[in-house]
């Protein structure tokens, strides 16, 4: 199944988010990572749900029959920029400290926290990025970690605001169109 | 002070504000301010008082069906609401306007487990096109304009409010001029111009086209295009379950109901066509079969509102999201080459010529209606009297439940009307017909409405035939087809595994005696020749009438596609 980045803005809502993923359960459409949160626009939230589907133009028009949902677009074959955080816990006994520190720094990960035995280490990055940081770091004994989901942005000036889709002047278009269809 | 309304007043105006008159539901703890300040609208705003919330649901659905408009039924928290579940999920399955108003435990015991407290909003998400859980008096009178809109706009649905108690008790001077804020809900109406062109002109190149038509032409009110349409290009007119009236089925390019129980040559037709126009239908599997052997020869346009619908079950050629009745003037504002249609009249008529030769060699239908054989009932012999009987006296509406009768009902009585066939296609809920007939009774109170029923489905919901009295509605008869089984799961175990006649027998009251408890007038028809008298003494009769009509015990819907394949492959005995 081919893997699809989804950026969905909806109306920030409370139960937005329960009816979208209730939806992908329902339809049997699979959630690899998922990820929202407020946007530049007061009233419009932000999802990025990377989705496993070989039908993702019908994951699509699902999201849209939900009301609430203002955009979604598939941005899997666009130029982005993807995100995701992990925070790990790592067994360190105070001798290898030193090779855990190197290695951050050749990631870019940064060390948030140290103790007599432990360290937590915040990496951020692309998917494949931070796969490659957490296999790197498991012979040193991963005492915890916790990933974010993905979060992804179009390059260049192009994208996706909130901002011009939360108008008002369209409810007059639906609604003469209706009484038109009902003559 | 005088301007202040209580949540449950604002509640009410606001349902007469947006056109609602009538209601069907049941009280309880939770809901008891809406009822309390229902008894002063009284007049504008009618309450049917049903025995359980399903029926309530069915009723609100078989008002909305027959009309066109919203269907509203209310429920109290707890059980009042997952009662509702049932109907709702019918509802969105059929596409039925319809809303549902839910009481809820008052907003500070809310989350804590309080007695009757239910999570229907929850519960309904996936079966609801929109839902609201209203903790504020400030946001009911906006919360009924924006549901009714939503349930009545685009495809249409369910759409459900719950209302804490609270909110119903608490006063404000309201404000009903908020106007509809959806920045994600724009159905498209208008199809378009260059996919309209694009289908005409792949009909235009097509030899052998077919038209089909769903619910979307019943709930667009597009019967009248779909005639003009296939009447100038000449073009054969399949309908399915949800079709059956949008196109009278006596005109000579009806060729009638498709899919599983469909008509061989209506099958045929499809299998063999080369150009299929799909108009507010879903394709669904009862009409499909194997989805993969659908019309393989054709160019497929389908026509749906819903974008979603479009691709989803039938990969298509020419996808037009539109309403079906705005669709259609488009087509027909269409003015192809003179010499294109010219050349499309002469190959079409051929294929027309063809699909009514198969027509009139697969006339099951009207075996069935003049068996010669009169010593047993069949239930045919039921439908042959029935549709005589309502095509003498006409302005009928017929609701069906689900099964065995139901199949029978659309094959066999006549359909000429958009929303006088009333069924529960999408979710097959077993004891809609007898909620659902309360509905349709109460909208249209010159109509005689039939209940045609199995023995089984009846017994889910009956308790409403009290409510029939109790309202003084006069309109409805029903007709029991009881053949002693759950017909149409023993007509599978007898088909495909061996007779093996599991949870099927059915043991019935005496429903004749049933009816003469709940008021109505009871008759049992034992025999084939007592069924015309029967039918004529329910017409007679100014009032409710049951007729048991104790059929043939295994008898089989035909013909019949089995599971899983083509419609092309149907068995006819």
């Amino acid at each position: 199944m081919k893997t699809h980045i989804l950026v969905v803005l909806m109306q920030d809502h409370p139960g937005v988010l329960n009816r979208a993923v209730s939806m992908f359960r329902r339809r049997g459409y699979n959630i690899a990572s998922l990820a929202v949160g407020h946007t530049e626009t007061a009233g419009v939230s932000r999802m990025t749900v990377v989705v496993e589907s070989d039908h993702v133009e019908q994951v699509v028009k699902q999201l849209y029959r939900l009301v609430e949902v203002l955009k979604v677009s598939d941005v899997t074959d666009d130029p982005t920029v993807e995100r995701e955080m992990a925070l790990v816990k790592l067994h360190v006994p105070s001798q290898q400290r030193a090779e855990i520190v190197a290695l951050a720094e050749v990631f870019g990960a940064k060390i948030v926290d140290v103790s007599v035995t432990a360290m937590v280490i915040e990496m951020t990055g692309g998917p494949a990025k931070v796969d490659n940081f957490i296999d790197m770091v498991r012979p040193f004994g991963i005492k915890e970690m916790m990933r974010t989901g993905r979060i992804a942005m179009v390059r260049g000036a192009r994208g996706h605001s909130g901002a011009d889709l939360v108008d008002t002047g369209w409810q007059n278009d639906v609604a003469g169109a209706a009484s038109a269809a009902a003559q | 002070m005088s301007d202040k309304r209580t949540g449950a007043q604002i509640l009410c105006e606001a349902l007469i504000q947006n056109g609602v008159d009538t209601m069907f539901g049941l009280p309880g703890g939770a809901i008891m301010p809406f009822y309390h300040a229902m008894w002063e609208y009284r007049s504008e705003l009618r309450h049917i008082l049903c025995r359980h919330e399903q029926g309530a649901g069915h009723a609100a659905e078989g008002f909305a069906r027959s009309t066109g408009r919203i269907g509203v039924c209310i429920g109290t928290s707890g059980p009042g609401t997952t009662n509702l579940v049932t109907p709702i999920a019918d509802a969105w399955m059929d596409s039925t306007p319809m809303l549902a108003i839910c009481g809820q435990v008052s907003s500070a015991v809310l989350g804590k487990d309080a007695f009757q407290e239910t999570d229907i909003t929850g519960i309904t998400m996936p079966i609801t096109k929109h839902n609201y859980l209203i903790k504020r008096v400030e946001d009911i009178a906006y919360a009924v304009k924006e549901a009714i809109f939503i349930a009545t706009t685009g495809r249409p649905g369910p759409v459900l409010i719950d209302i804490t108690k609270d909110a119903l008790q608490a006063s404000i001077v309201p404000d009903y001029s908020k106007k509809i804020f959806l920045p994600g809900y724009r159905p498209t109406y208008q199809g378009s111009k260059k996919q309209v062109k694009a289908a005409l002109d792949l009909m235009l190149q097509s030899k052998k086209p077919v038209m089909m038509i769903g619910n979307g032409v019943m709930m667009a009110n597009a019967s009248d295009e779909v005639m003009a349409f296939a009447e100038r290009y000449q073009i054969p007119v399949i309908t399915t379950l949800h079709g059956l009236g949008a196109f009278p089925q006596d005109h000579p390019l009806s060729l009638g109901m498709p899919g599983m129980h469909g008509w061989v040559h209506a099958n045929r037709a499809i299998q063999e066509s080369d150009f299929l126009l799909n108009i507010g239908g879903r394709f669904d599997d009862r009409v499909t079969g194997k989805a993969s052997t659908f019309a393989p020869n054709a160019s497929i346009v389908h026509v749906d509102i819903d974008p979603s619908e479009i691709g989803k079950n039938i990969e298509v050629d020419v996808p037009i999201v539109g309403d079906a009745k705005l669709v259609l003037l488009s087509l027909l504002e269409e003015e192809p080459e003179e010499a294109k249609v010219t050349q499309f009249h002469q190959v079409a008529a051929d294929w027309l010529v063809y699909v009514r030769e198969l027509q009139a060699k697969h006339q099951h239908k009207q075996q069935y209606l003049n068996r010669p054989d009169t010593s047993v009932m069949m239930p045919h012999d039921v439908y042959a009297v029935l549709t005589k009987e309502m095509n003498e006296r006409g302005n009928y509406r017929v609701v069906t439940d689900v099964g065995q009768h139901q199949m029978w009902a659309a094959q066999l009585l006549d359909w000429y009307r958009p929303r006088t066939h009333i069924t529960s296609g999408g979710a097959g809920t077993m004891g809609f017909a007898m909620p659902a007939a309360l509905g349709v009774a109460v909208a249209h109170p010159e109509d005689t409405v039939w209940v045609v029923c199995g023995d089984g489905g009846f017994q889910m919901t009956n308790q409403e035939m009290i409510v029939v009295v109790q309202e003084n509605i006069k309109n409805i008869k029903i007709a029991i087809i009881n053949n002693g089984f759950l017909g149409m799961v023993r007509q599978w175990q007898e088909l495909f595994e061996g007779k093996r006649y599991s949870g099927t027998p059915l043991t019935s009251p005496n429903f004749q005696k049933l009816a003469e408890a709940y008021g109505w007038t009871g008759i049992t028809v034992e025999s084939g020749d007592q069924i015309e008298a029967a039918v004529q003494q329910a017409y007679a009769t100014d009032g409710p009438v049951l007729i048991d009509f104790r059929v043939e015990r295994e008898v089989n819907v035909f013909p019949m596609v089995p599971q899983n394949k083509s419609i092309g492959e149907m068995i006819t005995e």
